[in-house]
């Protein structure tokens, strides 16, 4: 079954702000084996002009499963299978870096449904920014829905 | 910010130091917990291969996280990335056999832009798979 196209512009505020704790920072360097000071060490940070530790380039990643159950893709109405989805394209813009005791809001819209041969693609545009409204990134992700292009289904039928 | 390359000592074709990273079946389970996503096809080898996949296979962001590392480590301050994305082509398989996978992951500047700015393209590979079929960065030098 084709993706329902309807879905295209649709937004979907998070329900509440995400608050970035040093904590957290320091266990996703650790998992991803980075050591560099700037995620740990405050002083290190702002040895290199930041006011605290900031995050690595892909930590808003933890944003997508923190209000997972709140993201389009689990809309129901919208017929993603999530057994079918692989992952296509991810891209982060960073307005400036996200740092510890950032509260952050995320809005997630649907920007695009498409055909890719036999496959559909997702694309997500999230806007993050402070609770303050001050830019923060802007988050692009592309999710694969295998085979489920109306072209695939009349190769099919 | 405050990078340690600047802007005038680089040109088009200059290369990023590559790296190799080693993915465990226990780098996974942590970027699971860290990450927030625990889909089953990054833990689970009996599901894994259950829906056609050689074996467990390593997150796209979990390998998106370690290519950032070439560029972040050449130019120290990981607050100068600007803007980065990539295009996943081929998943990193993660056997327990006790040796896993290795990324391999080089850089070279493809593009020097305004204000300070170059596109750093980055290209990953694991055994003979190509893991992106794009990657770059932009990043502020100083």
């Amino acid at each position: 079954m084709p993706l329902n196209r309807d879905f295209i512009g649709r937004s979907y505020p998070a329900s509440a702000p995400y608050e970035v704790g040093r904590e957290k920072i320091r266990e996703f360097a650790t998992a991803i084996g980075d050591a560099n000071p700037a995620y740990v060490d405050a002083d290190a940070a702002r040895a290199l002009g930041h006011p605290d530790v900031i995050a690595p380039p892909t930590f808003l990643t933890v944003l997508t499963f923190r209000f997972f159950d709140e993201s389009p893709i689990v809309d129901p109405g919208l017929g993603l299978e999530y057994s079918r989805v692989v992952h296509g394209e991810q891209r982060f813009v960073h307005h400036r870096p996200v740092r510890a005791g950032d509260r952050l809001a995320v809005t997630s819209r649907v920007a695009d449904i498409r055909d890719a041969g036999r496959n559909e693609l997702l694309t997500t545009q999230s806007e993050v920014t402070t609770v303050d409204s001050e830019r923060v990134a802007t988050v692009y992700n592309t999710l694969v829905s295998r085979g489920t292009a109306a072209s695939a289904a009349q190769q099919e039928a | 910010m405050a990078a340690a390359v600047r802007y005038a000592d680089v040109e088009v074709g200059t290369e990023v130091p590559a790296v190799d990273f080693a993915v465990q079946r226990v780098n996974l389970v942590r970027y699971c917990g860290a990450s927030g996503d625990f889909n089953t096809i990054h833990w689970n080898e009996r599901f894994a291969t259950s829906v056609g996949l050689p074996n467990v296979i390593a997150h796209g962001m979990y390998t998106m996280a370690e290519a950032a590392r070439v560029v972040t480590d050449w130019v120290g301050d990981p607050g100068a990335v600007v803007e980065y994305g990539v295009r996943f082509s081929s998943p990193v398989v993660v056997p327990d056999d006790g040796v896993g996978a290795t990324l391999t992951v080089s850089g070279r500047v493809e593009e020097k832009l305004a204000d300070n700015r170059v596109v750093v393209g980055l290209t990953a590979t694991s055994g003979d798979a190509k893991v992106f079929s794009g990657a770059r960065a932009v990043v502020q030098l100083a």
